[in-house]
């Protein structure tokens, strides 16, 4: 019963709308133009006129094209040989690769039981302190990389892509400058790391519908690979021109907007995306790192602000650095009490004592008179700065808390750095060597 | 089920339109028909003979002209014994039930028993065969963990009733007949430890409302001294992200001094309910010595569960308070986040074409949220036992911005604000409760003009603070300089407190009171410093004492010693203590 309807009713920006029977909320369609055909998704039912959003664009379709309902959801192609690939939104070869057509499953399930969630328990090294030591990664965790255009955010994502100990990378491109595109490519082939990734990828060429598939396409092949025990690290990038694209949609089916021209439940298509992040009892996990631009460095802009209330913590980078203030991993508890006693005390102390030196700072550019104190508090800030903060430091954890105890003994006494007794016994540089 | 049929003639995100033969009721539950399952909705308009409906599932899938049939019910949930340590999705459907039948995911329309049906309760009735019976009056008992379940008439039986029979002691499960119960018109009914309430309407039998005066000991330093929150009182913590709201509302439903905690988890991460989930059954409650699940119901609709359920869910926690408060029990319920509620009410809203109010909310968000927090309240009850709920409801303000809809709503009803505040945060002070912003209505452990007499110190402290950003330094005069030190002081070692430390992560009231004296002393005694300097490295030295102090176990020789070790240092430098400071800290030990 694979009726075509060749009349279509209207068209407002990417959705158009035909009379049709027997059509199920969020079917898939097809429609064939003259620029050749493109997929359509059922986004509004209303007796027996259907709305659907064309993949490709509503720019050039006729009102006597054909649509054909193909009578089953959004889905994609899940084998092992999608590894090394890259697609674009709709799940079409980008490579030159040949089109998957086997095993296909449905994209955007449901979610998972929290009852059958389990604590997350392991820490994903990455070799960067900023991140290690004072904002651990835990495996299942979701953290955005809240950031400004301009900022090296992708070639961080890289960096972690190729660092980060996981089986399987999902790389998920929204409105990707194809530059951008490009040097990812680069970057996992010169690091090896191509093999185990897989990439969807949406351009900012191409329509902007798509860019709303890539990340519910990345986070269901990752789901599968999750559920075959492996470990999955899924990158996202940008979020905002994700959202940005909802808002585009929203507007045209003239939705009410709620803030900024966003649609009223921004934050619950946000979390059902980032909620995908999961560790599955005695199979694999999906962790995700998102990149979410601010536009005009303004956190309290809808994106990043809804995003952070979903996502479990956030990572700044700002001037090339991931800033201490703001950045949080909310998971790093159920690692860092397990790696070494002074952790936390250091990663505490630390950052309470660099918060001491941004104050002192300010206090300096307006000119004022100098204490002992704050010439200590400078002294410090400086050596935390260099040794801890910049990205291109590459040490594994425990050096760097050893790192922190040489940085604090160079500048201060023990009493004043307000760690505990005990610790300072045991870890404090002695004075001789 | 009713006779009324309906057939779907619309979809749109999660609202769907359906056109209906017969007489419908508001707010009624109703069930989609499609690809064999059964999705539930309610309706939330009717016009003509068209009805809409909010679904409480994912609505892929759902074709015109499917079936609707109408259950005649508004959405309710069931009460009796067993909902305590149960882990209950926004509609009460059992979690870990729910994942046996269908694995990792949450297939839509399963729906299974609330309470299970095979367990057997030992009961012991309490009435007898004539007498004279209201709602809520107890007809038995049960045990259930540590409480005595009281087996209550059930609320939507009004009037005078008369016990025609009554089981005798013995096990039942909660569907077997316990009572019978004749009302005015001889209609007889068949009363089972279970029964359902509809969650949008409050609970109501009791015989009066009572002001809540009696603190709830929360064992946090900073709200238990200085933003106390009364049992049936109400408080809100709103703040920015990341600036731990969750993290409190954990800390306070372990440590909370009250009988039962409902969790409400609405809208939020998963992964912070699974903490509680599989840390509670571990961790022991110290008032009873059994496990923290034992007095604990967790409703968790996160955030990718669907948003309908999101909206009910709140309402399915308060309502199971309100039953355990018909007991003569204290509950505390936390709803987390009360925003994520709230936005749920505005996407629905959106679909439904109302004219929005300010920043799309709707129009009636404020008076919503009102008789939500409403429901809490200290009650005497008809036999003279006293109950209560306490809400405390985190709210997630859009950019940390308090001037918003929601949290100006919310501020207008509660009786306590615990503000938190991204700077503290950032500065890792936590609990970040902002000291100078927030306020209680509520008297706490420690008595009012006291607690003033600190909290005048970070407010003077604050502005010292301020002005050396302006002046320096060395335009400030050495005494400001230690009004400034001291209220540093008060901040770093009273206010703040480590939730991860085994000893300082819970205060009693006990030690509270005389950690505070020894603050107090600190801020009343002129002390003999030469500069600003001296008096930095001094009062390092005091808070390092303070500090080990708050990490010393209470009650034995380790925190004798540091607490003399302190007296001896403050003794060392000190020109006499303020009279005022003298008379309270006084108080304080009598």
């Amino acid at each position: 019963m694979k009726k075509v309807y060749s009349r279509i009713e209207s068209i407002t920006g990417n959705v158009i709308a035909v009379k049709a029977e027997g059509v199920a909320y969020g079917e898939l369609a097809e429609v064939r133009t003259r620029f050749g055909a493109s997929l359509a998704e059922v986004i509004r039912l209303s007796d027996d006129l259907v709305s659907l959003q064309v993949f490709a664009g509503g720019r050039g379709i006729s009102t006597g094209d054909e649509v054909r309902f193909l009578g089953h959801p959004m889905k994609v192609s899940f084998s092992d040989s999608l590894m090394g690939r890259i697609f674009d939104g709709a799940g079409e070869p980008r490579d030159k690769g040949p089109t998957l057509d086997e095993n296909l499953i449905t994209i955007g399930g449901p979610s998972v039981n929290p009852a059958m969630r389990i604590i997350p328990k392991e820490m994903i090294r990455t070799g960067i302190p900023m991140i290690d030591l004072f904002n651990t990664l835990v495996k299942s965790q979701k953290l955005p990389i809240f950031s400004v255009s301009g900022e090296p955010y992708n070639e961080l994502l890289a960096r972690i892509a190729m660092q980060a100990e996981v089986d399987i990378i999902v790389l998920g491109g929204m409105g990707l400058k194809y530059d951008d595109y490009l040097s990812f490519k680069d970057a996992l082939e010169s690091g090896g790391a191509m093999s185990k990734t897989i990439m969807f990828v949406h351009t900012a060429s191409d329509p902007v519908v798509e860019c709303l598939m890539v990340p519910d396409i990345s986070l269901a092949v990752a789901e599968r690979f999750a559920l075959k025990g492996k470990s999955v690290l899924v990158l996202l990038t940008d979020m905002t021109n994700f959202s940005d694209a909802m808002k585009e949609i929203a507007i045209t089916q003239e939705q009410v907007p709620s803030n900024r021209g966003y649609p009223g439940d921004l934050y619950s298509q946000l979390a059902s995306r980032y909620e995908k992040a999961v560790d599955f009892e005695g199979s694999g996990s999906i962790t995700i790192l998102a990149v979410t631009t601010m536009p005009g460095d303004d956190v309290t802009h809808p994106v990043p602000d809804n995003t952070g209330y979903i996502t479990e913590g956030q990572f700044y980078l700002k001037n090339g650095r991931i800033e201490p203030f703001g950045s949080l991993s909310r998971l790093k508890q159920m690692v860092n009490g397990k790696t070494r006693s002074d952790h936390r005390a250091i990663m505490d102390g630390m950052i309470k004592l660099y918060a001491a030196y941004k104050d002192t700072l300010e206090k300096k550019s307006m000119g004022f008179q100098m204490s002992a104190w704050d010439g200590k508090l400078l002294r410090y800030g400086e050596q935390f700065e260099k040794g801890m903060m910049d990205l291109s430091v590459n040490i594994p954890l425990e050096q760097a808390l050893d790192r922190g105890w040489e940085i604090l003994a160079d500048c201060f006494e023990p009493q004043e750095t307000g760690l505990q007794t005990k610790l300072v016994d045991q870890y404090w540089p002695k004075k001789t060597a | 089920m009713t006779a009324t049929k309906g057939r779907v003639t619309g979809v749109n995100g999660n609202m769907v339109t359906a056109r209906v033969d017969g007489p419908v009721y508001m707010n009624e539950v109703a069930y989609i028909e499609n690809q064999g399952r059964s999705l539930k909705s309610e309706i939330i308009r009717v016009r003509g003979d068209s009805v809409q409906l909010q679904v409480f599932e994912l609505t892929k899938g759902i074709k015109v002209d499917d079936p609707v049939s109408f259950s005649g019910e508004l959405l309710a949930v069931e009460l009796g014994p067993g909902l305590l340590g149960q882990i209950y999705d926004g509609l009460q459907n059992p979690l870990p039930e729910v994942a046996e039948k269908t694995g990792y995911f949450l297939e839509a329309g399963v729906y299974l028993e609330a309470l299970p049906r095979k367990n057997r309760w030992v009961f012991t009735p309490a009435a007898k065969a004539g007498d004279v019976v209201r709602r809520a009056d107890t007809l038995g008992t049960v045990p259930e963990g540590s409480f005595t379940h009281r087996i209550m008439v059930p609320f939507n039986l009004y009037g005078d009733l008369t016990v025609k029979s009554i089981a005798a002691a013995g096990e039942y499960a909660v569907t077997d007949q316990v009572a019978e119960l004749v009302d005015s018109e001889g209609v007889v009914h068949k009363v089972t430890m279970l029964f359902q309430w509809p969650v949008k309407r409050a609970v109501d039998c009791y015989a009066e409302r009572l002001k809540p005066v009696e603190p709830m000991v929360t064992h946090v330093r900073l709200i238990d001294t200085f933003f106390p929150v009364a049992k049936g009182g109400t408080y809100c913590i709103p703040g920015p992200f990341g600036a731990g709201k969750t993290v409190l509302q954990q800390i306070t439903s372990r440590h909370a001094d009250v009988d039962i905690v409902i969790i409400a988890a609405c809208g939020e991460r998963a992964g912070e309910v699974v903490e509680t989930l599989k840390e509670f059954p571990e961790l022991l409650d110290p008032r009873t010595g059994r496990s923290l699940m034992e007095r604990t119901i967790i409703v968790c609709n996160t955030s990718s569960m669907p948003v309908a359920a999101r909206e009910a869910s709140v309402y399915t926690a308060v309502t199971m308070a309100e039953y355990y408060r018909q007991m003569g029990l204290d509950v505390l319920l936390l709803a987390d986040s009360t925003s994520r509620w709230a936005q749920a009410m505005r996407e629905m809203s959106g679909r439904l074409e109302e004219i929005p109010g300010e920043e799309a909310f709707p129009a009636y968000l404020e008076s919503v949220i009102a008789s939500f927090y409403e429901r809490a309240g200290i009650v005497r009850l008809a036999d003279g036992t006293t109950g209560s709920v306490t809400v405390g409801g985190t709210v997630s303000p859009a950019g940390g911005n308090f001037e918003e809809p929601v949290t100006q709503a919310t501020l207008k009803v509660v009786g306590a604000f615990h503000g938190l505040s991204r700077e503290r945060s950032d500065a890792r002070k936590y609990p970040a409760i902002h000291p100078l912003d927030s306020w209680s209505k509520y008297g706490g452990i420690i008595d009012r003009e006291i607690v003033a007499y600190a909290h005048d110190f970070l407010f003077r402290g604050s502005e010292v603070g301020q002005m050396m950003k302006v002046v320096g330094e060395e335009g400030t005069s050495l005494d400001d300089f230690a009004v400034y030190l001291k209220g540093e002081l008060l901040d770093a070692v009273y206010l703040q407190q480590n939730s991860f430390d085994p000893v300082d992560a819970a205060v009693s009231p006990e030690r509270q009171k005389r950690v505070f004296g020894l603050v107090l002393t600190v801020l009343g005694t002129a002390f003999r410093l030469k500069d600003k300097d001296e008096a930095r490295s001094y009062f390092n030295r005091v808070r390092q004492l303070f500090i080990d102090l708050n990490g010393a176990e209470w009650n034995t020789p380790r925190f004798a010693e540091v607490e003399s070790a302190l007296k001896a240092a403050v003794a060392e430098r000190s020109e006499g203590l303020d009279p005022v400071a003298a008379r309270h800290i006084e108080t304080l030990e009598r």
